[in-house]
């Protein structure tokens, strides 16, 4: 999902920039405000960001032949909202651009609003409709980072679909869908089957915490 | 609760091995195993062969290994945080249940 440094005209830099400061900035907001509320939040939150680092470290082979990494955006995103996750994402992207030329600091506004914003945005969605359906913390938590990775990844092509239309914006969309967004789904799938293995031991070791946050329910807590 | 998450873990072994099972034999030199990223760029370069990249990254990795060391620094600094705070809350409740 990483866009390469000066692949994205000044103009798309410019807007996908000023979209994700404004998110960012919301971010750290809530940050401290979870943080001034909960003594407790803050070892999930760099549990959080530090499970984003190492997911996205990992370059994994996909069945359709090409290599790509997973987000780790879900789990931040179905204990604090898709701002936080955002904030998260930023350590992250400059990590990669700054020391790996992985991604760019003139694409960091378009990669923070597909790994920070849109992905996160979606799986939240996911999180929130599931949970209100009454499923368990553990599977909402598989579909929400299942569908933060994917969306982050299609969010990808339609960005580049945007910044270059060809002759039809279509067909572009489709070669850059087919590129990040196939791959993508068997990854999608083992970041969604890896979230749910940390948050069922998270679950475990501090039920308080996540009751506290809203996460679970006291009820839900009991059970275990 | 341990079997369940070792299922899950065996579930993603799977996934990862699969494709490498695939297409073993196969390598970099006939377009396997490339990353979805670097695809991107070039999928950029050969339909838009005017745009110029306006823009480079002040500093690349010199090669593969310098790469690999980078990403193995991102993936520890990840879990040795992880681990540090799996044990903080269980050595808290352990403190807990002794008062």
């Amino acid at each position: 999902m990483h866009i390469m440094e000066g692949y994205l005209p000044p103009m798309w830099c410019a807007i996908w920039f000023i979209i994700s400061a404004v998110v960012v900035i919301y971010g750290i907001m809530q940050i401290k405000k979870y943080t001034a509320e909960n003594d407790d939040a803050m070892p999930l939150l760099a549990l959080s960001g530090a499970f984003m680092f190492i997911l996205s470290s990992l370059k994994m082979p996909s069945v359709s032949g090409s290599c790509s990494h997973p987000c780790g955006n879900g789990l931040g995103t179905a204990f604090f909202g898709p701002a936080v996750t955002a904030v998260l994402s930023v350590i992250v992207l400059l990590f990669q651009a700054i020391l790996l030329a992985h991604g760019g600091l003139t694409t960091l506004g378009a990669n923070i609003f597909s790994m920070g914003i849109m992905g996160p945005v979606c799986g939240y969605i996911v999180w929130v409709a599931l949970r209100k359906a009454n499923i368990s913390a553990s599977i909402s938590m598989f579909f929400t980072a299942f569908v933060a990775d994917l969306m982050t990844y299609i969010t990808t092509s339609v960005e580049l679909a945007l910044a270059f239309p060809g002759a039809d914006m279509g067909a572009t969309f489709a070669t850059f869908f087919g590129i990040f967004a196939i791959t993508q789904i068997p990854l999608a799938i083992a970041e969604g089957l890896l979230s749910t293995v940390i948050y069922n031991y998270i679950e475990n070791a501090r039920p308080d915490i996540l009751v506290k946050l809203g996460v679970i329910s006291e009820q839900e807590a009991g059970a275990n | 609760m341990d079997m369940k998450n070792i299922v899950l873990l065996a579930i993603v072994a799977i996934l990862i091995i699969a494709p490498l099972v695939m297409y073993n034999g196969h390598g970099e030199d006939d377009g396997f195993f490339g990353g979805s990223d670097d695809a991107g760029g070039e999928a950029i370069e050969e339909n838009n062969p005017d745009y110029e990249i306006w823009a480079a990254s002040p500093w690349e990795p010199p090669s593969g290994e310098i790469e690999s060391l980078l990403f193995a620094l991102q993936a520890a600094i990840g879990a040795i945080i992880i681990g540090y705070i799996f044990g903080y809350w269980h050595g808290g409740k352990k403190v807990n249940k002794n008062e």
